[in-house]
């Protein structure tokens, strides 16, 4: 079975200056598959190179070098994009259509025939939860709700891949989880969505994988259950009494003290140490747990100098799959 | 040909909710009525008044909004982003260049008709009835409409690769040389060497807007030959192809940064 999504050594590079002689790598060779169904982070700073990957891969930049096939399919082919779906960071739509007429123009692009599509946009509007809204201008909606018709006219056409670049960009809380909750149903549905985001508890929520960019260059790829469950190789004492607090802080990494309440993280080899200081000077002592990595550690460890794919968590594949080459 | 209606439509839907249209719609309307007025003062020459008037007056509004909303077609798109959604549906570039270039050239069409119904009504108010010679008028709209399927083109063309000022004045002047196109074959036949070769180039290159500006004949009830109205169409039709297959040709190759 296809990809859902494959790229091999895809780059793009631009002429900058005035004599167009220089080059600027926007996007080094890139080399990357998603699995049918899954729901893949493509994480990174500003400028990192998100943008331009979406742009290669919907066909609205022409890559300078390596090839991107999308369900098996070349980027060009009519047929992959009757099956895809893409919302562009901070979309702007035509604001003197209405949300009806507005899908309906998309439904109609993709080929959806006219009957099909009345239904269609009818449905869609509703799972966005505007329908009360089908009949108004665009340029009366918030920015929430243009957000909300963005991932409409992405989907009206029920597609096989969903791309959507930054799709929590600018909302409030309420918005950032409706379009959560969005993309959990398309994952429901087994739809693939690609999407590209820095908000990374939103990837940590949502995402089977999650791959890092950085500076155009891809610093790793990992299964989100992996990452979050990988052993920082810190420990968390929680403990009351502050009797031993001056002798465990010089070993402790972070100290927090809340009332009688002591949480400190230590390297795992400081921890007997510590258990025995506590002992001594009559500490109570609540738990000891092992610190877990996060994302963001994740995130943070791979955007450092050098923060290539030397670390454990690195090279992850779908579960069940060979492990993927990063570079 | 669906994708291409389904832009064109929309492209004619934009410009009909857009009120830069209307206020040049109403502006020419008032020019043909202003000059239903100059004809009514004009003794013994009313009626050439107000074909020349009322037919300029249609020519050169339709003509700014050919470039005004022309301008606007690719690189708007492009600013907002709303091309990206477009093309990462089953539309080919040339399918939306083409699709652009039919809505506008409907909106062009549409607006011809109602401002020619207006021209009409002030003509049959001011003669009491039309004349057989007034046939020569339809060819004249005709050839009218042949110049903003030109100005069209050449807006589209220059809008795929230049920004909207750039494609703007690009635009104007070319739309302006045009209208002088017959004096530059003149010059070129009056000069020789190098020189001769570069005005015989530049008056082949720009749209010849004088071949198809027959409004001081019709109003002077000279008969329009149907050579002529064949040769212009073919001239009109081919040359906007021509501008709108460059626009294709840079729009496909365009990175959309």
């Amino acid at each position: 079975m296809a990809f859902a999504i494959e790229t091999s050594a895809l780059e793009k590079s631009y002429s900058v200056g005035f004599w167009r002689k220089a080059r600027k790598c926007a996007l080094h060779p890139l080399t990357l598959t998603v699995e049918p169904g899954e729901v893949f982070g493509y994480l990174g700073p500003n400028g990192a190179g998100k943008t331009t990957t979406l742009k290669l891969l919907m066909g609205l930049v022409f890559p300078t070098g390596g090839t991107a096939r999308i369900l098996g399919m070349e980027l060009t082919d009519p047929r992959m994009k009757a099956q895809i779906g893409f919302l562009p960071e901070q979309p702007y739509f035509y604001d003197y259509l209405t949300a009806t007429e507005l899908l309906n123009y998309y439904a109609q692009l993709s080929g959806i025939a006219a009957r099909d599509g009345r239904r269609r946009v009818d449905a869609v509007l509703a799972r966005v939860g505007l329908a009360d809204a089908a009949r108004v201008q665009l340029r009366k909606f918030s920015k929430g709700m243009l957000q909300r018709v963005g991932i409409a006219q992405a989907i009206v056409h029920d597609p096989q891949v969903v791309f959507l670049d930054e799709p929590m960009s600018g909302l409030d809380p309420m918005g950032r989880r409706e379009v959560r909750d969005l993309i959990q149903g398309l994952k429901d549905e087994g739809k693939t969505v690609f999407f590209s985001t820095h908000i990374l508890s939103d990837a940590e929520t949502l995402c089977d994988r999650v791959a890092v960019l950085h500076q155009g260059e891809l610093r790793g790829i990992g299964v989100v259950s992996d990452l979050v469950a990988e052993f920082s190789g810190k420990m968390e004492l929680l403990w009351h009494g502050a009797a031993a607090l001056s002798a465990i802080q010089p070993c402790a990494l972070e100290v927090h003290t809340t009332g009688e309440t002591i949480r400190a993280v230590l390297p795992e080899s400081e921890v007997p140490g510590a258990l025995e200081t506590l002992r001594r000077c009559g500490g109570n002592l609540i738990s000891v747990s092992p610190v877990r990595m996060t994302l963001e550690d994740y995130f943070l460890a791979r955007l450092a100098p050098g923060g290539g794919p030397a670390s454990p968590f690195v090279s992850a594949a779908p579960a069940g799959k060979a492990p993927e080459v990063t570079p | 040909m669906r994708r291409i209606r389904c832009i064109a439509f929309n492209t004619f839907r934009e410009a009909v909710r857009d009120r830069v249209l209307y206020n040049l719609v109403i502006f020419a309307l008032l020019m043909v009525g202003s000059a239903l007025l100059f004809g009514q003062i004009s003794i013994g020459v009313e009626r050439q008044v107000l074909i020349n008037l009322g037919l300029t007056a249609i020519s050169v509004f339709g003509i700014l909004i050919a470039i005004f909303i022309g301008v606007g077609l690719v690189s708007k798109e492009i600013d907002k982003r709303t091309l990206y959604t477009v093309l990462a549906r089953p539309v080919r570039r040339w399918e939306f260049i083409v699709g652009k270039f039919c809505g506008l050239a409907g909106t062009l069409l549409v607006n011809t008709c109602f401002m020619a119904v207006g021209f009409f009504a002030a003509l049959l108010y001011l003669a009491h009835g039309f004349h057989r010679s007034d046939r020569g008028l339809l060819a004249a709209i005709w050839f009218i409409v042949l110049e903003f399927l030109i100005v069209t083109a050449l807006t589209l063309l220059f809008s795929s690769f230049s920004t909207p000022l750039e494609s703007t004045i690009l635009a104007f002047v070319l739309a302006v040389v045009g209208t002088f196109a017959e004096d530059l074959h003149n010059y070129a036949r009056a000069t020789h060497g190098l020189t001769q070769v570069a005005a015989t180039a530049a008056a082949y290159l720009v749209p010849n807007l004088s071949a198809l500006n027959v409004i001081s004949r019709v109003a002077h009830d000279q008969p329009i030959a149907a050579g002529l109205l064949f040769y212009n169409t073919v001239y009109g039709l081919l040359y906007a192809t021509a501008a709108v297959a460059g626009a294709v040709l840079i729009f496909e190759r365009r990175n959309l940064k």
